[in-house]
């Protein structure tokens, strides 16, 4: 298989890649690490007529926390670098949870972070993570810089809030105001398929473990990235408990939307929500008995 | 490099394309070529260069059959596009071996019989050196995690966790202490 023709540019600078895109329109794509392009392009659901290539562009592979805690993560940095990061793990367990569950090694050595989440795939594992921590998208276009919550960005099913001589230059998670615990758990049948059920749940803890922030998002049960909010809310404003994890657990599970189908029956996926949700947050708890 | 590629009517958007030039290494050798941009590396290094050692097994990215290395990194040779190794250096499988011995990974697959089509053989030693060069000293979990990304149909990876785990053991009996 291969793609259909296309004018492909390699430019060396974020400015000359938006003037390529403004001028190609809408017939243009960017490509960063292709790990979903390409294979979307081989199978002809894609065939821009523009590819802009911003792998030559430096400056665009990092993830750096700001002084104030922010994570700031480029637009070529790949998921195999979140992975090894020795940054994530102390502050951000969500993220480093999910790492190492995106995809295969090989591809993620070459897909990014960044990308995934232009991709929108309903079925993405970050999206799921980013939502929970209230994370967004730093969008550059020919007048500028707009910051843009997930939320908003996804607009559906592979669509997303971008214009066309727009290039989704960062991610950006903001900084916890507590102690963040939480993590990322996925159901898979082998390493490389789609999430059967992933959940992501990151809240923060202040003095005397009071939960003062949650996020929980699910991947895989329903046709986009579920932000279970009430689930959430069930957690804020004290300390986590058997009972508030449960209420939690099940808040999540009515909040999915499975679909039976070849990954399993709608009641399996559920059940495995309530689950997950449970085993990430008595993880966090055990987690913080043990500091205390 | 000359490709023939099927007419199915959907070519008109691109207009004329031009061919571009690009230089690249290819294990350790230097290369020029002229691509169509839609070129796949894959297709690059065995029509092209004429290395058929690098397998297309699925052609979507899940098998891992192509692998080969990137500047050191392992990457999915069918989901990459040829213009994109300009300035790079590439490592196939047919760059393990000298003329007169065979590369610790090569001689691992033997001893432990790592292999029975040998389809998959050449991406799993391709992401298996990957793993050496980061990691001289893997576990068994170490290997099965970094070879996840490889499917094998006919061995049940048991013996190609061996054969790794026996190669890493012999580079680090050979590099200097």
């Amino acid at each position: 298989m291969y793609p259909s023709r296309f004018r492909y540019e390699a430019p060396q600078s974020l400015n000359e890649a938006i003037s390529l895109l403004h001028d190609g329109g809408d017939y243009a794509k960017v490509l960063a690490g292709g790990q979903s392009l390409v294979p979307l392009m081989k199978l002809r659901f894609a065939s821009p007529e523009l590819v802009v290539d911003i792998n030559n562009v430096p400056g665009l592979d990092y993830h750096r926390a700001d002084p104030d805690g922010t994570l700031r993560i480029g637009a070529l940095c790949r998921h195999a670098d979140l992975e090894h990061s020795g940054l994530l793990p102390a502050t951000q367990p969500t993220m480093a949870a999910a790492a190492p569950l995106i995809a295969d090694p090989i591809v993620r050595n070459r897909g990014t972070l960044v990308g995934s989440l232009c991709h929108a795939d309903p079925q993405g594992d970050w999206a799921s993570v980013v939502v929970s921590l209230g994370g967004s998208v730093v969008a550059e276009g020919p007048a500028g810089r707009r910051s843009i919550p997930l939320a908003d960005f996804v607009l559906g099913p592979f669509e997303n809030a971008l214009a066309p001589d727009e290039i989704a230059v960062e991610a950006v998670i903001p900084a916890a105001t507590g102690t963040r615990a939480g993590g990322y758990l996925k159901l898979e049948r082998r390493v490389g398929d789609f999430a059967t059920v992933g959940v992501a749940v990151s809240i923060e803890t202040a003095a005397g473990d009071t939960v003062t922030r949650a996020g929980i998002a699910l991947t895989g049960v329903g046709g986009a990235t579920i932000a279970a909010t009430e689930a959430a809310r069930a957690l804020v404003g004290k300390p986590l408990s058997a009972d508030s994890i449960g209420q939690a657990a099940d808040l999540a599970a009515a909040a999915a939307q499975p679909r039976t189908d070849h990954r399993g029956s709608a009641e399996y996926k559920r059940h495995m929500v309530r689950t997950f949700v449970e085993r990430i947050l008595t993880r966090a708890d055990n987690q913080a008995e043990r500091a205390a | 490099m000359t490709m023939v590629y099927e007419d199915r009517g959907d070519e008109a958007g691109a207009g004329a394309v031009p061919m571009r030039r690009i230089r690249f290494t290819i294990n350790g050798e230097k290369k020029i070529a002229e691509v169509e941009p839609r070129l796949l590396l894959s297709h690059l290094i065995r029509r092209g260069v004429g290395l058929t050692g690098t397998h297309m097994g699925c052609d979507t990215t899940n098998c891992g059959a192509c692998t080969v290395l990137v500047d050191g990194k392992a990457v999915k040779s069918c989901t990459m596009l040829a213009v994109q190794v300009d300035g790079r250096a590439i490592e196939t499988v047919e760059g393990l071996a000298t003329a007169s011995e065979l590369h610790p990974l090569q001689e691992g697959f033997k001893e432990e019989h790592g292999l029975q089509c040998g389809f998959c053989t050449p991406g799993m030693m391709m992401s298996a050196k990957a793993l050496l060069a980061r990691n001289p000293d893997p576990s068994e979990e170490d290997v099965r995690w970094a070879l996840s990304g490889n499917l094998c149909r006919c061995t049940g990876y048991q013996n190609i966790v061996k054969s790794v785990l026996w190669a890493a053991a012999k580079l680090r009996s050979q590099a200097p202490s």
